[in-house]
């Protein structure tokens, strides 16, 4: 919270404040002291909001459209699309929507890799954001059932079958998700049922990610600690506020191109054929942000290990902070971090590419190698590079490279070693 | 705490809070049940339980695929071979050891659910290694009784309840 006591001016003002202090709370979302090197990477928290509200928004427009039903959904989407006023733009920028948001919530995840913001004070952001992440990809599978194609059912039919692979109890585990003996009318309209209760839930944890987030106050790209208010920082609003909604004009001209010229492109074209739960599409592949998983689940040949692989993969993220033995947070500062961060970029695309391809031959070892590496990153690089990485010495201030007129992190140094 | 009336106060209390925090959490669980319960099979799914197929213009390896609780069954006349084939592995090459014989009621006839046992996708007929079943998801193959021989589903392709009700017809469930 800021540090000064804030009084409304007018008599009103302070008349409501006293009693529920909302003014007082936007005063300090507008004061809030951001640091003011922060760079564009950290305007992908505001594209985020932006792409929530927009998929409630649509979301709930597209509802009162749908038919929670297996012998109308499908024709209900395709009433949208045809019939109802607007309704192709407002199921493209919903479908494509989803797409945006992850595309977003990965530059924001790996901002945090890069430039440490999950280490400490920031832990309880980080897992709060783990779990955010963790219900988008809940809300994206169910989002994406509920135009009942062959992509829908098949995806569901495969996602829900991983709870088999529970011992003892994972075949009533997956009846009980089905609401029957495979998937059908009871799990669709529970699953529109959750993918409505989601983002609304979301919400919520990203009010309590915000909240965490202010207590410490923003992580900047130089990673050091910083007195807020003070002249390394700068108001929110207008200097944070007028930066996060250019970066959200240049993330719509993005969104517009899909929309506008390519709403298919990153959709599947099997998902334009009803649901037949006699036939099983040739290639079943999920959407792009969660192939990476898809190939670890793969690459493992055991069904119950399978599963365990690609939860752990997630679940992974939350133990990252305690993972990572560095106190250095910026990867600017540690040139080893830095290297092994862009290879576990390259890894996790590989992933992808190869979780889209049938899983045989070539692609099946390059998944397995990827897989390997992706946990050795985490259980293996970050633990021990924490320990033995000669890092590069810290600035004393955000403001001191900048003001020392020097790039050159010596000067710092030099400064260091004459006060200690 | 040393006299002796404090501590039999204490236990007192300590039983009381038990109690009610035993009694509470019953209730909660009974509250809960209905709620969670409410999504297992109800009536009207429970009521499709059984259906009857006519499978007299089969021909040997043919085969015929119906829906059964939402999910297909495998109706398939074997021929001579393939019997043959399934009958002579022996069951150390299996995965899931299960004798051909236990598998089927009349050895030209297997029935079994269309279903892989790794994520549930249904499996294409006389494809893969063993000119069985092969699962174009994840590429397990199954052999000419429904057995995973290769690939990551972990058991045999499961045969559900069913009888001859007559040489031409089937009822399954």
């Amino acid at each position: 919270m800021s540090d000064h006591e804030y009084t409304p001016s007018s008599k009103f003002g302070k008349w409501f404040n006293d009693r529920l202090p909302l003014l007082s709370l936007v005063n300090h979302l507008t004061d809030y002291p951001t640091p003011k090197n922060l760079n564009y990477w950290w305007t992908f928290g505001g594209i985020l909001t932006f792409c929530l509200i927009t998929q409630i928004v649509t979301g709930l427009v597209l509802a009162m459209h749908y038919i929670a039903h297996v012998d109308h959904a499908f024709s209900s989407v395709e009433h949208i699309m045809r019939d109802v006023n607007y309704g192709w733009l407002l199921r493209y920028v919903h479908a494509n929507g989803a797409s945006m948001f992850f595309l977003a919530v990965y530059i924001h995840i790996f901002r945090a890799l890069f430039y440490g913001s999950y280490k400490a004070p920031r832990e309880i952001i980080w897992i709060i954001g783990i779990i955010i992440y963790l219900l988008m990809m809940a809300a994206a599978f169910m989002g994406y059932v509920l135009p009942w194609g062959q992509m829908s059912f098949w995806g569901a039919t495969v996602i829900t079958n991983l709870f088999s692979a529970i011992p003892l109890v994972g075949e009533s585990i997956t009846t009980w998700l089905w609401g029957g003996y495979s998937v059908d009318n009871p799990t669709l309209t529970r699953f529109f049922t959750l993918h409505y209760l989601l983002p609304f839930l979301i919400l919520g944890l990203v009010v309590l990610h915000i909240w965490a987030l202010h207590v410490p106050g923003n992580n900047n790209p130089v990673g050091i600690d910083i007195k807020k208010p003070s002249k390394d920082t700068v108001p929110f609003h207008p200097y944070i506020v007028i930066k996060d909604a250019f970066a959200l004009l240049m993330f719509l001209i993005v969104f517009a191109m899909f929309v506008f010229y390519s709403p298919n492109v990153l959709g599947h074209a099997d998902n334009y054929i009803e649901a037949n739960p006699l036939v099983t599409p040739a290639h079943i592949v999920p959407e792009w942000y969660l192939l990476p998983f898809y190939a670890i689940l793969r690459s493992v040949p055991d069904k119950l290990m399978g599963v365990i692989a690609m939860l752990s993969a997630i679940l992974i993220l939350a133990a990252l902070p305690w993972l990572d033995t560095s106190k250095i947070r910026s990867a600017v500062f540690r040139p080893l971090y830095k290297q092994f961060y862009w290879i576990l970029v390259a890894d996790v695309l590989i992933l992808g590419y190869v979780g889209a391809m049938p899983a045989e031959g070539l692609y099946l070892l390059i998944a397995r190698i990827g897989t390997i590496y992706y946990f050795a990153h985490f259980l293996i690089i970050l633990p021990v590079l924490g320990l033995k990485e000669k890092t590069l010495p810290l600035p004393l201030s955000i403001t001191e490279p900048v003001l020392g007129g020097s790039p050159n992190f010596a000067t710092a140094r030099d400064k260091v070693e004459k006060i200690s | 705490m040393s006299d002796k009336n404090d501590k039999k106060k204490t236990e007192r209390r300590d039983f009381l809070f038990t109690a009610t925090a035993a009694a509470g959490a019953v209730g909660v669980g009974a509250a809960i049940w209905p709620v969670v319960d409410q999504m297992n099979p109800d009536a009207s799914v429970k009521a499709l339980a059984s259906t009857e197929v006519d499978i007299s213009s089969v021909q040997p390896g043919q085969s015929l695929t119906v829906l059964w609780r939402g999910k297909p069954v495998f109706i398939k006349r074997r021929t001579d071979q393939e019997i043959q084939k399934a009958r002579e592995v022996s069951l150390g090459d299996l995965k899931h050891p299960e004798k051909d014989e236990d598998r089927v009621k009349k050895p030209e006839w297997l029935v079994m659910l269309g279903v892989c046992t790794h994520l549930g996708c249904v499996p294409l007929t006389d494809k893969g290694d063993y000119d069985g079943w092969f699962c174009p998801c994840h590429g397990s193959h199954y052999d000419t009784s429904g057995r995973i021989r290769k690939g990551p589903a972990p058991t045999n392709m499961e045969v559900p309840k069913y009888e001859f009700v007559n040489n031409n017809t089937i009822k399954i469930g």
